[in-house]
């Protein structure tokens, strides 16, 4: 009663008297888009799990330079004498919002909830057998097999407690194909380091900093949450001062935000790679005038595109300086990376030329190139680029241009023949990537191999990624199927996405890869 | 009289059906739902389960007929993004589109009359030449442009208003937040509601101009101005009130079009309203939000017809005769 006498007493007196310093206690964050839903388990999106993470909390959690650090686990490792089991310490003297205790019992029931039917996690806990609680503090994870990588599975997946999620009737996961609401949409109970006072969807969140939380207290005491569609209102209201801080500034603003007095702009690599990918089974393009065979799966034909495109010229006049051009991927802190794949030639359009006529086209062929024009920054106009450039090797590229809605489908479901795309790798592993991109499209593999490359070797190295708990021996063959990869010109990098934040004043917020910004680990400059 | 009322009504359910139909088309090529309700790494039999769950896969006929049954019942289902239900989604954000309309309607009438008398009487004045060709500007200017503009100026360099949201509001009753009461609340109405009003107030005050203008012209009123009466008189009591008529027509009808189009302001200006919560819900594919938005657009308007109709009935007597005859 008498601390929050004080509390309220300090509160005033700094609001009133304290000039300095005093406002940057609270925080305006500016995002363009909304978390979803608050159930922790319902979605698996970039927007929703930011905001999570400051209610609740994840084992493990990934740090701005993209290693694994310590959250709720204090350590984990796998089990001696059992490679397929995880054995996670957790964290003592952890309480949830409403008081409870933090036991390895609401780790188990967390994971089972996560890997549940309906739960969207579920596709990253697939290799879990069984969780066990051991004692108090210590949980072990059997997994079907062995799965050296899985902890970094777990850094979206977040704890809930058992009691308050039985009492409020949210066992299972929202079913919202079923019409149903339930009570974590709007409600939370998290051990994390602020709690929920007001919720909005769409217009207005409030967070204040939790008293009970087991780490240092966060110098900013309250979070007001505001979602701003429009790019030109969020940078009108950062520079209007009715935000303190805007997550998503568009390119195009970068400059005059920096030149603006008082406002910081950070930027750094995002975890996303911006590529071509092309049709390369035997059957003719859809889209082309060369009908008796697929231009695309002759590989000088790919050389011949690859030395064709200048990635220089799409970063200054595109993307106005804010990408980094890269030859392969994945950015440069996902596992398989190295200097030499990254590598990208100078473009040289005689010898494409030279390449296209050796490839049996001089005259070149015509295809349609499908691109979205709502998802990836400038992705349209990366695409229209793309267009000159094939031009200039006789390539006659029609742009089919789409919201990702329709795009992505395009994709999925074998309907093109040329197209750009995106991709992360949320597990910060080359792995991820061969498993949709590369693998043959089968059952659970090659989602996202929409040009239906098939190579049976590649395949079954890729599969035994996925058990290889000799470290050495795995990053060996990553090695090697990104050398087939490059050398087939299987994928057509042109860069990794920078992202931008902006701040006022004596904020300074460093890009994080995955661009999960944490408000409890940003200090304030004097 | 009653024959009338059903007529009109059953012709109103024809539009709904009409509405619903069409709109329920349009959704089915707009893209994947599925594809922008889950993230990029979610396997394709994931994406199967939730399509089948979500009925994606059924024949066309049959999502309709579920729609149309559930609507009856005021069940628009659960939002695809937000993952509330839609029909408590709409009624949460109805109030702060109301409040924007009501505010630039008031403002489109009483600035669009004041101005359209004053050009009318002052007809070869310096200053109704000034706002006439102002007013051409203001309807041939695209209304995000007008927004933007404002924005700007009063929000970014003059810093005088905010530029995005509602500002603080209150509860009145568990329906209704409102903005009215506090003083950002007010503060955050002036931009979006000038924004939304600049059209409506130029048609309405080219409207009075031009009936003040052709009134003027009668013959009673040159008896009147015969009679010796006071031009104060002339103006405000004989000429203005048989200008009005028109014009509160007009002003009924478009209170449609406000609520309707207060998409693109809503959006510019971040305001929490149903055009706002549109808007976001196209952009992901959230296919029952805008079903249900367009649902209740449509009948916005037909109740707003019906009620001019009827109205109109039992005014003019022409059409009684006209509707006894008829049958």
């Amino acid at each position: 009663m008498s601390k929050t006498f004080l509390r309220i007493t300090a509160a005033l007196l700094a609001s009133t008297m304290l000039v300095t310093g005093a406002s940057a206690e609270t925080i305006r964050w500016a995002r363009s888009s909304d978390a979803l839903t608050l159930d922790p388990h319902s979605q698996n999106q970039g927007v929703t799990h930011n905001f999570a993470h400051h209610i609740y909390e994840t084992l493990v959690d990934r740090g701005i330079d993209g290693a694994l650090v310590p959250r709720l686990a204090t350590e984990w490792n796998i089990k001696e004498d059992d490679p397929n089991v995880w054995v996670f310490k957790l964290r003592e003297g952890v309480v949830f919002h409403d008081g409870n205790p933090f036991t390895a019992e609401d780790v188990v029931f967390s994971l089972d909830r996560a890997r549940s039917e309906k739960s969207n996690m579920r596709q990253l806990h697939v290799g879990i057998a069984e969780v066990v609680a051991v004692d108090d503090h210590t949980v072990e994870v059997h997994m079907t097999g062995p799965s050296p990588l899985y902890p970094n599975n777990l850094t979206n997946t977040f704890i809930m407690d058992k009691d308050w999620s039985e009492a409020n009737n949210v066992v299972e996961v929202q079913d919202f194909a079923a019409g149903e609401e339930n009570y974590a949409v709007r409600n939370t109970n998290g051990t994390g380091p602020y709690t929920l006072v007001e919720r909005d969807p769409d217009v207005r969140s409030r967070l204040v900093a939790f008293d009970g939380h087991w780490a240092e207290k966060p110098q900013i005491d309250e979070i007001i949450y505001l979602p701003i569609t429009e790019n030109a209102t969020r940078i009108a209201a950062l520079l209007s001062g009715e935000v303190d801080f805007v997550q998503d500034v568009p390119v195009q603003d970068i400059e005059r935000l920096q030149s603006s007095d008082g406002i910081n702009v950070t930027t750094g690599p995002e975890n996303r790679s911006i590529y071509f990918a092309y049709r390369m089974d035997d059957a003719p393009l859809k889209s082309s005038n060369v009908t008796d065979a697929n231009p695309f799966a002759n590989p000088l034909v790919r050389e011949a595109i690859h030395l064709a495109v200048d990635r220089d010229a799409i970063q200054r006049v595109v993307m106005r300086g804010q990408s980094v051009p890269t030859g392969i991927v994945v950015p440069p802190f996902v596992n398989g990376w190295t200097e030499e794949l990254d590598a990208y030639p100078a473009p040289d359009v005689a010898r494409a030329r030279e390449l296209m006529t050796e490839a049996g086209y001089p005259d070149g062929f015509t295809v349609t190139l499908d691109t979205p024009n709502n998802r990836y920054v400038n992705d349209e106009a990366i695409s229209l680029a793309m267009v000159n450039f094939l031009g200039q090797i006789g390539i006659q590229a029609t742009l089919a241009s789409r919201p990702v809605a329709q795009h992505s489908p395009l994709i999925t479901a074998n309907e093109t023949d040329f197209y750009l795309l995106g991709w992360g790798v949320p597990t910060f592993d080359s792995e991820y990537n061969f498993n949709d991109l590369i693998h043959t499209k089968e059952g659970s593999y090659g989602a996202y191999n929409g040009g239906l490359y098939s190579n049976p070797e590649v395949d079954a190295m890729i599969e035994t990624l996925g058990t290889e708990v000799d470290l050495d021996k795995r990053n060996a063959t990553i090695a090697a199927i990104w050398d087939i990869v490059q050398a087939e010109r299987m994928l057509l990098p042109i860069h990794n996405q920078v992202l931008a934040y902006a701040s006022r004043g004596n904020l300074e917020i460093p890009v994080h890869p995955e661009n999960t910004v944490l408000m409890h680990s940003v200090t304030l400059s004097e | 009289m009653l024959v009338f009322v059903l007529r009109r009504l059953a012709q109103s359910v024809v539009v709904m059906l009409a509405v619903s139909l069409i709109s329920f088309m349009i959704f089915r090529y707009v893209g994947d739902p599925v594809a922008s309700m889950v993230g990029q790494d979610t396997r394709i039999e994931d994406m199967e389960r939730l399509r089948q769950s979500l009925g994606l896969n059924d024949p066309f006929y049959v999502q309709f007929w579920t729609f149309v049954t559930n609507a009856l019942q005021g069940n628009f289902g659960i939002s695809y993004r937000l993952q509330l239900p839609v029909t408590q989604l709409i009624f949460e954000r109805l109030p702060a589109t109301l409040e924007l309309a009501f505010v630039s309607v008031v403002l489109a009438l009483v600035i669009g009359v004041g101005l359209g008398i004053f050009t009318a009487l002052k007809r070869r004045s310096f200053w109704a030449g000034l706002i006439m060709s102002l007013s051409l500007v203001g309807v041939s200017l695209p209304t995000f442009l007008i927004g933007t503009g404002l924005m700007n100026l009063f929000a970014v360099e003059l810093q005088w208003l905010p530029s995005f949201g509602r500002g603080e509001t209150v509860e009145v009753t568990p329906w209704w937040r409102t903005g009215f009461l506090t003083q950002s609340g007010l503060r955050s109405l002036i931009l979006p509601a000038i924004t939304l009003s600049l059209f409506q107030m130029t048609l309405i005050m080219r409207l009075v101009r031009s009936e003040m203008l052709e009134v003027l012209r009668q013959d009673y009123i040159r008896f009147a101005r015969a009679r010796g009466l006071p031009e104060r008189v002339i103006n405000f009591r004989h000429a203005l009130k048989n200008t009005l008529v028109p014009v509160i027509t007009i002003t009924g009808l478009q209170l449609g079009s406000i609520i309707a189009f207060s998409v693109v302001t809503e959006s510019v200006f971040q305001w929490p309203g149903v055009g706002s919560l549109f808007i976001n819900s196209v952009a992901t594919v959230d296919v029952p939000v805008m079903a249900a938005y367009l649902m209740f657009i449509a009948l916005v308007f037909v109740v707003i017809n019906l009620a001019v109709d009827i109205l109109y009935y039992l005014v003019d007597p022409r059409l009684r005769i006209s509707a006894r005859a008829g049958a």
